[in-house]
């Protein structure tokens, strides 16, 4: 899980203004259901959590099945009202987080 | 009626059997793939999701393709109309595939942060099936909508 995750947030924004910010990590998010060469199952190890949280409040979450594809996505909105910073994070199976900070300007 | 021969009982057991397994065939080519949840599932996904409270048709816009020619990864976006006020706004959304072999998809959670109940992501689906989207108000109301997508190539196996 070397890759960084990929996000998009705008640097600034206006006090109040609803911002939309997209957010991508590479994962095979292994569904339990798939064969291997041999045909054996191939484990399930999916993202089954992913927050976004707002200068330590909870804006955002999910809990996933592996019904999400590949290389989760998701695009959602936050209301901003002050500065500050977002912490992404998401969880495995495994019990691994990977977190990714992004701070934005609001005036 | 005569009683049959020896003959005609092996026949009859031979033929019985043959009946059984052909039946037994049909049975298991008619039944549903095994890869695919029943709708009960999804209906149970569903209420334990709303407490067992009925979810009326609500306010839900489901953005998927008509046809999907790859299941592995098809975009959906989700939209709840709501003002999004901390006494007036959508809580949670569930998002349920009913031909999956697991029907959940995701759940999100919306906060009254959130501004708008609008989410977009890629799913998983098996094949042609409905993607049901129920949604909780904090007040407790459910709303729901569906959407048939057909699906060329399933994304949930092998």
């Amino acid at each position: 899980m070397a890759e960084k995750p990929r996000i998009k947030v705008p640097k600034e924004a206006k006090k109040g203004e609803v911002v939309e910010i997209k957010t991508l990590l590479a994962h095979p998010m292994e569904s339990g259901l798939r064969k291997d060469d041999a045909g054996a199952l191939v484990p399930r190890k999916i993202i089954n959590r992913f927050t976004c949280e707002f200068n330590g409040a909870l804006a955002f979450a999910c809990e996933l099945e592996p019904a999400i594809a590949a290389n989760p996505y998701f695009q959602f909105t936050v209301r901003l009202e002050e500065s500050g910073t977002f912490r992404f994070t998401w969880i495995d199976d495994d019990g691994t987080a990977i977190m990714a900070d992004e701070t934005i300007t609001v005036a | 009626m005569v009683a049959p021969t020896a003959k005609e009982k092996k026949m009859g057991a031979l033929s019985r059997r043959a009946a059984l397994a052909l039946g037994l065939g049909t049975a298991a080519a008619l039944a549903a793939d095994p890869a695919r949840a029943t709708p009960g599932e999804a209906d149970e996904a569903i209420g334990k999701f709303t407490g067992g409270k009925a979810a009326e048709p609500g306010p839900i816009t489901i953005d998927l393709p008509e046809i999907a020619e790859n299941g592995t990864a098809v975009p959906l976006t989700v939209t709840v109309e709501s003002p999004m006020t901390a006494s007036d706004r959508i809580t949670d959304v569930l998002v349920v595939a009913d031909g999956n072999p697991n029907p959940r998809v995701a759940t999100f959670r919306f906060t009254p942060m959130s501004g708008r109940a609008e989410v977009a992501t890629r799913i998983r689906l098996n094949a042609t099936e409905n993607v049901i989207v129920v949604a909780r108000t904090g007040d407790g109301r459910f709303f729901t909508a569906r959407k048939e997508v057909k699906v060329t190539i399933g994304g949930c196996g092998g």
